[in-house]
C-alpha cells in the first residue's frame, strides 16, 4: 500500500539549511492569504445556486481553503457576486465592497454580473464593473461549479503574486478614486 | 334574486352616466369600457358602492402608451371585480401625452397606492391628489419613464452588446 503524503502547498523559493529556511516575507503571506481566502457570497440568482454546489461535497471549494464563508463584509477577504444586480442594488453591492476590508478582491461569476447578460435593459446594471473594480469574469450563464472553481484559482494566483505594497500604491489609488470610492 | 349579468351592469351603467361611456368591447368575455377621464372616477365610486353591484376589489391598475393615437396617447386601466356577485369588469381612459394628469383612485381604493405609483414610475402619468407620489420599482434618480415607446429598451451605459445577439 502506497502511503500518500498529504497534500499541502509548496514552499516559496529559498535557502534551506539546516534548522532553517530563508524566504521572502511577499511569498510567505501571500501563499498564507491564497490559501485561506473567506469568500463573501453576493448571490442573486441562478449563479448562486451554482455556488452552492460548489460549496457542497462534490466539488468543495474547501479544499481550497475557502471553507469559511464570511456573511460579514468586515471579515471577508473575496467578494463572490452571482448573478443579476438590478440598478437598484447596486448601491447595496457598492456598500457592500465599501465595508470590505483591505486587501479584498471581487469575482463575477456568470455573464449577468460581468456585463449585465442577456438583461440587456434599463432596470439591470450592465456589469459590477460599473460601480466597483472586479479581478476576475467567470462567463457562463450560469457557470459550471468547475468554472467558478477555477475562477477562484485564478484569483488565488493573484492573491498569491500581489505585492505587499500594491494596495499603497498611487496605481491602485488611481483605480479607486475612478470608482469615487475612498 | 336574479343572477348579475354583464348585460344587467352595463345597464346599470348606462342608466346612470348617459354621457360617459365611449367605447363597449367584450374580449375574451370581459366587459371592458371607455370612459371619459372626467368620469372615471365617479363611475367606479358608483360601481363600489352600489348595493347591487358590489364591486369592491380593485384587482388592477396599469397604464399604457399608444403613441399614434392623437391626443389620446397614454392612458390608464382599471380592473374591478365584484367578489359578491363573480364578475369583472374593465374601464379604459385614454388621454393626452402633453397633459397625463388624472385623479387618484387611492380614495376609493387604499390598494391603488402602490399601483398608481408604478404606473406614475413607468409612465409618467401624475394621479392628483396621491398621498406619495414616488417612484417604487425603478432607481429613485431614472430620469426618464421607461414603458414609453419613445424610449429604448436598453440600458444607455451598455457598451459590449451587440445588437445582432439580442435579436434586434
Amino acid at each position: 500500500m502506497i502511503k500518500q503524503r498529504p497534500r499541502v502547498v509548496e514552499r516559496p523559493e529559498g535557502y534551506v539549511g539546516e534548522g532553517f529556511f530563508a524566504t521572502n516575507i511577499e511569498k510567505v503571506i501571500g501563499i498564507a492569504r491564497a490559501n485561506s481566502i473567506w469568500p463573501l457570497p453576493f448571490a442573486t440568482s441562478c449563479c448562486g445556486i451554482e455556488f452552492m454546489a460548489t460549496m457542497g461535497a462534490n466539488y468543495d471549494l474547501a479544499r481550497f481553503g475557502a471553507e469559511r464563508l464570511s456573511f460579514s463584509p468586515r471579515q471577508a477577504d473575496l467578494l463572490m457576486v452571482m448573478g443579476t444586480i438590478a440598478k437598484k442594488m447596486a448601491p447595496v453591492l457598492r456598500q457592500v465592497y465599501e465595508q470590505m476590508a483591505e486587501p479584498k478582491w471581487v469575482i463575477a461569476v456568470g455573464a449577468c454580473a460581468s456585463s449585465g447578460g442577456i438583461f440587456d435593459t434599463y432596470a439591470v446594471l450592465q456589469g459590477i464593473d460599473k460601480v466597483i473594480p472586479v479581478d476576475v469574469y467567470v462567463p457562463g450563464c450560469p457557470p459550471r461549479p468547475e468554472q467558478i472553481i477555477d475562477g477562484v484559482m485564478k484569483i488565488q494566483e493573484l492573491v498569491k503574486n500581489e505585492s505587499l505594497r500594491r494596495r499603497q500604491s498611487e496605481e491602485y489609488r488611481h483605480l479607486l478614486a475612478s470608482y469615487k470610492i475612498d | 334574486m336574479q343572477a348579475l349579468t354583464q348585460q344587467l351592469v352595463l345597464d346599470r351603467i348606462k342608466d346612470h352616466f348617459p354621457e360617459a361611456i365611449q367605447d363597449v368591447s367584450e374580449p375574451y368575455g370581459l366587459l371592458t369600457l371607455e370612459v371619459t377621464k372626467r368620469e372615471v372616477l365617479p363611475i367606479m365610486t358608483f360601481l363600489r358602492d352600489d348595493p347591487e353591484l358590489n364591486f369592491g376589489f380593485l384587482t388592477d391598475l396599469c397604464g399604457v402608451h399608444y403613441p399614434d393615437q392623437h391626443q389620446r396617447e397614454l392612458g390608464v386601466i382599471y380592473h374591478l371585480h365584484s367578489l359578491v356577485n363573480n364578475i369583472r369588469i374593465r374601464l379604459k381612459t385614454f388621454f393626452s401625452e402633453a397633459a397625463p394628469v388624472i385623479p387618484t383612485a387611492t380614495k376609493l381604493f387604499s390598494a391603488a397606492n402602490w399601483m398608481e405609483r408604478e404606473t406614475y414610475d413607468f409612465y409618467g402619468i401624475k394621479f392628483e391628489g396621491h398621498p406619495d407620489l414616488r417612484r417604487i420599482l425603478n432607481v429613485d434618480d431614472m430620469d426618464y419613464f421607461p414603458m414609453r415607446k419613445e424610449y429604448r429598451l436598453e440600458d444607455g451605459t451598455r457598451t459590449d452588446k451587440d445588437d445582432r445577439y439580442f435579436g434586434r
